[in-house]
């Protein structure tokens, strides 16, 4: 479990991280997001042990960050923002490294190394310098180096940055199959990946928490969460036939006026009564369906109105 | 220890793993040798001794070891990988110290590979070997010193060429301090004690005995004081300027 309460940190003159709490329990995949400069990578790093804050706690399974840093860093795997590594190293002898200072030795560092290349598919070029290699393979060696001891912790600065879509897909796979029991927190301002990995959002602006939940409650506070979206074949007015709801609504065209987005002002459902209102007056239609909340609208809703 | 160890086997490894380390040891054995002969007179002295080799030493570490300090954490902090370094489980001290000593190893090896004219000198008369070993101790104490210097220089940016620039201007301070040529500037009336303690910061000072084979306790304590205060001060740098 990560506790963080009260954290506080400031460089120079501006406010980076203001009296943020967040307790983290096992087994959430926690998705960090928030826009640029929002205190996400700054939290990561504080966490990480290397940079301290002016104000606040932490405590990782019960240990004090401050006094015991060295004993909470070996529950963590941290893989920093840009996947940093010593280039001239070959994939084997960085993983040698990192491995030995994890603490292993002998066969079982090998037996480590060869797992954990495995799990990311870096055998092929595990004899290749680093720097050689290409983005994604160099993201993948910074996994490797997160995951080589099985940490209980697993912090990750902006994990599928860079990345083509396939790689992407690798990744979040592969960070899905190893949160099992463990907290996995991802920082990102890439909101499919919180849809598609995460069982948490936190969103942070200004450095303060703005929202907190799992991604379909976030998602429902989207204005555009349960609205109906309706294609017609030709243009045609619905407006008037739609008075007919109870519910309170707003219309919204799409394109030329052969597009339309009923959107409820309470959230709820109206899929039911306008496909019914459709059919009894005969409407010209292509398709209807009801929208689920866009991440991307909550996002921007909640971290535009502090700026 | 262990992760001063491990960390010291990894830099000292991926200096051989570059050319670095090949062109520096080469570089440092070709100045070595013109400094030696052509500059020193070596065999025109008719002395079986290795003077003229470690009399040139300040001299040439003052642009050597500051070309190898200058990348120890100027690279680091460029490239990144400091925030991995130091997010792992180890102190700060463990970095601070298993870099300074891989690159301090490398002196030595650079210094060991200069053996040929310890050769000669033996082959051409009768040197006094303990002498030549006392002083080959002391010349690589005061590299471990330019290099303490250079640790915290590097420390202090991410552009190597500043760190090699501030380096050599801040070893240099130390060669002249105690050079005879600015002692002798000093007004009369400045007390004789302050003059004496000015030169004993100056690294001359120190060597000038060692390098002729007197290895007195208090200038091995004063390189020793010496590389401690300046990793000291590497470890307070990096401290406020690795988040930069």
């Amino acid at each position: 479990m990560i506790e963080i309460s009260n954290l506080t940190k400031t460089f120079s003159d501006s406010v980076v991280l203001n009296n943020l709490s967040l307790v983290v329990e096992k087994g959430e995949v926690l998705g960090f997001l928030g826009p640029n400069g929002a205190g996400k990578s700054t939290t990561m790093r504080i966490l990480t042990g290397f940079l301290s804050a002016n104000k606040g706690t932490i405590k990782v399974n019960g240990q004090d960050l401050d006094s015991n840093a060295v004993d909470v860093k070996k529950m963590i795997g941290y893989l920093p923002e840009g996947a940093p590594s010593y280039g001239d190293m070959t994939v084997i002898s960085f993983m040698k490294f990192i491995g030995e200072i994890r603490g292993y030795k002998g066969d079982e560092l090998l037996e480590r190394i060869n797992y954990v290349l495995g799990l990311v598919d870096l055998q092929g070029v595990s004899l290749q310098a680093i720097e050689t290699l290409s983005k994604g393979y160099k993201r993948r060696v910074g996994l490797a180096q997160a995951i080589i001891h099985d940490p209980q912790i697993l912090l990750l600065d902006e994990p599928t940055d860079g990345l083509d879509p396939n790689q992407k897909q690798q990744v979040r796979a592969l960070i899905k199959s190893l949160s099992k029991d463990k907290i996995v927190v991802i920082s990102t301002h890439i909101l499919e990946e919180v849809t598609s990995v995460c069982t948490r959002a936190v969103i942070i602006s200004q450095g303060r928490i703005v929202a907190d939940g799992t991604p379909a409650e976030l998602e429902s506070k989207s204005r555009y969460h349960n609205a109906v979206t309706i294609k017609l074949l030709r243009p045609y007015d619905i407006s008037e036939d739609l008075l007919e709801l109870k519910e309170e609504f707003s219309i919204e065209t799409i394109g030329n006026s052969s597009g339309y987005c009923v959107v409820s002002e309470k959230g709820e459902s109206l899929f039911t009564s306008i496909s019914a209102i459709a059919y009894r007056k005969n409407w010209p239609i292509k398709e209807v369906f009801a929208t689920r909340g866009q991440l991307e609208d909550v996002f921007s809703k909640l971290t535009q109105g502090a700026q | 220890m262990n992760m001063i160890s491990i960390i010291f086997r990894r830099e000292f490894a991926n200096y051989f793993a570059t050319p670095l380390a090949y062109i520096f040891v080469v570089i440092f054995l070709i100045t070595n040798g013109i400094f030696t002969f052509e500059l020193g007179g070596f065999y025109a002295r008719g002395q079986a001794d290795l003077l003229p080799f470690f009399s040139f030493h300040p001299w040439l570490y003052l642009f050597m070891v500051p070309a190898l300090a200058m990348a120890l954490w100027a690279d680091e902090r460029k490239s990144g990988t400091i925030e991995l370094l130091l997010t792992l489980p180890i102190n700060l001290h463990h970095a601070v110290l298993g870099k300074f000593a891989a690159a301090w190893a490398l002196m030595g090896v650079a210094l060991v590979l200069t053996f040929p004219i310890w050769v000669t000198v033996n082959y051409l008369g009768e040197p006094d070997n303990g002498v030549i070993a006392g002083a080959y101790i002391g010349s690589w104490l005061m590299s471990g010193g330019f290099l303490a210097i250079g640790s915290c220089m590097s420390a202090t940016t991410k552009n190597s060429v500043i760190a090699f620039v501030l380096t050599v201007s801040l070893c240099f301070v130390f060669i002249v301090i105690g050079s005879p040529i600015l002692l002798d500037s000093f007004p009369q009336w400045i007390p004789q004690f302050f003059v004496d303690s000015f030169a004993a910061l100056g690294f001359l000072t120190h060597y000038d005995s060692v390098s002729k084979g007197v290895l007195d306790i208090r200038d091995i304590l004063f390189f020793g004081v010496f590389i401690f205060a300046w990793l000291f001060a590497s470890g307070v740098v990096i401290e406020i300027k690795k988040a930069n």
